[in-house]
């Protein structure tokens, strides 16, 4: 496991301990939404405690984005009760502190970059400096640009930027990094976190697995409305099959299938692929068994496999 | 990390003050955002003005019915202009802006929602002043038309009326028809409503039983009563033409709160 992992993952053990016993500032309590026969969220439980960074990840249809739409007062719960800062999602008080970037298909393409930022920063007492939105939004540049001529990327930012003009302290980030390539994607990344170095609260939904391992205090993982699972990018890896070991040897499936904490074995062209939790115990038996092992490779799984075991299994 | 400050700001006031620059700045990048996107700016100022050119301009006598066809259509494209503006730079515009996910970007914010409507409205009532503006300097230096300082500002006048009205239409035409379509169905009504309510010529011209539908669509009222200022309004009272419309505005409006409630509700 690479070393930055390592430290980021002792520093969230850190923060988890700072948190736990402070107040909730968002929270859906046993909510269900239903669309006519279909239940888009089924006693959905999600509470938001100042500061964190939480990651709701799911598939396409999973509820993602309804939860983020029912925590931001745009729909009403069928069941059960939404509640941010202690009070309705939907008053004009609640959303004076909180900011969101939902997805949007386009926006109005004839205005400028600034005109936007300058309306949207109107709606607010205590507007973020434009200054300060363009500095942490990345829009240097293209501040004077007209909407309609941005690249992908840029338009995501602005959005972004729009969120922020307000200076919130809760963040809602509907699969902000969407149809970016990597390199947007990342520096996006760097912005949610200098947002969450700020103190604010962030609701990210994704599913890009990797977004929400590089950058969630916590995952949360649902699927057909419900949560399968939450915890710590840490956790939620433990939860799936331990780790795989892939190699080319003469040893047989049925061989390697009997040997103590195998939890499977799969043979992958000339390589077999062995998933255990005890990878260096079974790996030593291995080398003794079968001098001709070739190709060794030891792997944890990647937050997707656990995210496919989870989903997938229920 | 300090947490515990984050938490409990003071509660920030609505003011006055700022209401007002925000309903100022919503107004003003409308009206900007209409501008410049030209499929809309040029269509609803220029085809009011070209058909003006090539039906009014081009006759200037007086013919035999007594009707001056250059005055006669400057009210007539003056509705025509001002009823366009309304259903596509509402119905559409607003439509679109739902459609693409853009209407709840602005839901989800603290904008106050009638700010909103209210550009939308402001933005219809200054392209409608825009068209009969410009429609009126073509009469009177090309068309052979004069109007007095009275009948300028009664026109000015019931354009504005006459917008507020056609963009509660807007309104409702936005939230009942999907974006894709918004285009089609607004020319499908808009046109050949245009037609049958006389703005396109003088509305005794029209077979009989079109006239006798006409009191039944609001573009007919509203024509008369920008032709009543140039005494080319049928021998009704121009006061059962303001009765008509205000009734279709109103029905207009309830029936977009209706929709607009049930939507709410399946929401």
């Amino acid at each position: 496991m690479p070393a930055t992992a390592l430290m980021r993952e002792t520093a969230v053990e850190r923060f988890s301990s700072e948190t736990r016993s402070q107040q909730v500032i968002a929270a859906l309590t046993n909510v269900t939404k239903r669309y006519g026969e279909t239940v888009a969220l089924d006693g959905m439980n999600l509470a938001l405690r100042p500061g964190e960074v939480v990651a709701l990840l799911g598939p396409n249809g999973a509820g993602k984005s309804t939860a983020v739409r029912l925590l931001l007062g745009l729909i009403a719960p069928t069941a059960g009760m939404a509640r941010v800062f202690g009070g309705d999602p939907q008053t004009p008080e609640t959303r004076l502190r909180v900011g969101a970037m939902l997805q949007v298909a386009r926006i109005p393409e004839t205005l400028r970059v600034r005109e936007h930022l300058d309306l949207f920063r109107s709606y607010y007492a205590k507007p973020l400096p434009v200054a300060e939105i363009v500095r942490i939004a990345q829009l240097e540049g293209v501040e004077d640009k007209m909407f309609s001529t941005l690249s992908g990327g840029q338009k995501q930012r602005v959005l972004f930027g729009l969120a922020l003009c307000g200076d919130p302290d809760l963040v809602f980030l509907d699969e902000p990094t969407v149809g970016m390539d990597i390199e947007a994607r990342r520096g996006l990344w760097q912005q949610i976190r200098t947002l969450a170095n700020r103190g604010k609260t962030v609701l990210l939904t994704t599913h890009y697995l990797e977004e929400a391992d590089a950058l969630a205090h916590r995952i949360v993982v649902i699927n057909k409305g419900k949560i399968v699972s939450e915890g710590t990018p840490a956790e939620i890896k433990s939860v799936s099959a331990g780790r795989k070991i892939r190699c080319r040897t003469r040893l047989t499936v049925e061989f390697l299938s009997a040997l103590p904490g195998v939890m499977s074995v799969e043979q992958s062209g000339d390589d077999v692929v062995v998933m255990t939790p005890h990878a260096e115990a079974v790996v030593r038996e291995m080398l003794l068994r079968d001098e001709t092992l070739s190709g060794l490779e030891i792997a944890s799984p990647a937050l997707e496999d656990a995210f496919l075991a989870l989903t997938t299994s229920r | 990390m300090s947490t515990s400050s984050i938490a409990y700001h003071e509660p920030q006031t609505l003011g006055i003050g700022r209401t007002i620059e925000i309903f100022r700045k919503e107004t003003k990048y409308e009206f900007l955002k209409l501008l410049r996107n030209r499929s809309f700016s040029l269509a609803v100022i220029g085809f009011p003005i070209m058909f003006y050119l090539l039906f009014g301009v081009s006759n200037r006598g007086t013919n035999g019915s007594g009707i001056h066809m250059a005055r006669y259509l400057l009210g007539g494209y003056a509705c025509f202009g001002l009823i366009g503006a309304a259903l596509f730079g509402i119905g559409v515009g607003l439509a679109g802006e739902r459609a693409m996910g853009w209407l709840e970007v602005k839901r989800a914010s603290p904008m106050p929602p009638m700010a909103y409507l209210f550009a939308k409205c402001m933005g219809a009532i200054a392209f409608g002043l825009i068209i009969v503006t410009a429609l009126t300097a073509l009469a009177v230096t090309m068309g052979g038309v004069s109007l007095t300082a009275v009948e300028l500002v009664k026109m000015y006048g019931i354009s504005i009326v006459g917008s507020i009205s056609f963009a509660s239409m807007g309104f409702l035409l936005a939230l009942l028809i999907p974006a894709n379509a918004a285009p089609g169905i607004v020319n499908l009504i808009y046109l050949p409503m245009s037609f049958m309510s006389g703005l396109w010529m003088p509305i005794q011209y029209l077979p009989h039983w079109l006239q006798r539908i006409a009191p039944a669509l609001p573009m007919y009222h509203l024509a008369q009563v920008m032709l009543h200022i140039f005494g080319y309004a049928n021998n009704t009272s121009v006061v059962s033409h303001w009765v008509g419309l205000a009734g279709f505005t109103m029905v207009m409006l309830g029936t977009s709160w209706l929709v607009f409630n049930r939507a709410q509700q399946n929401a």
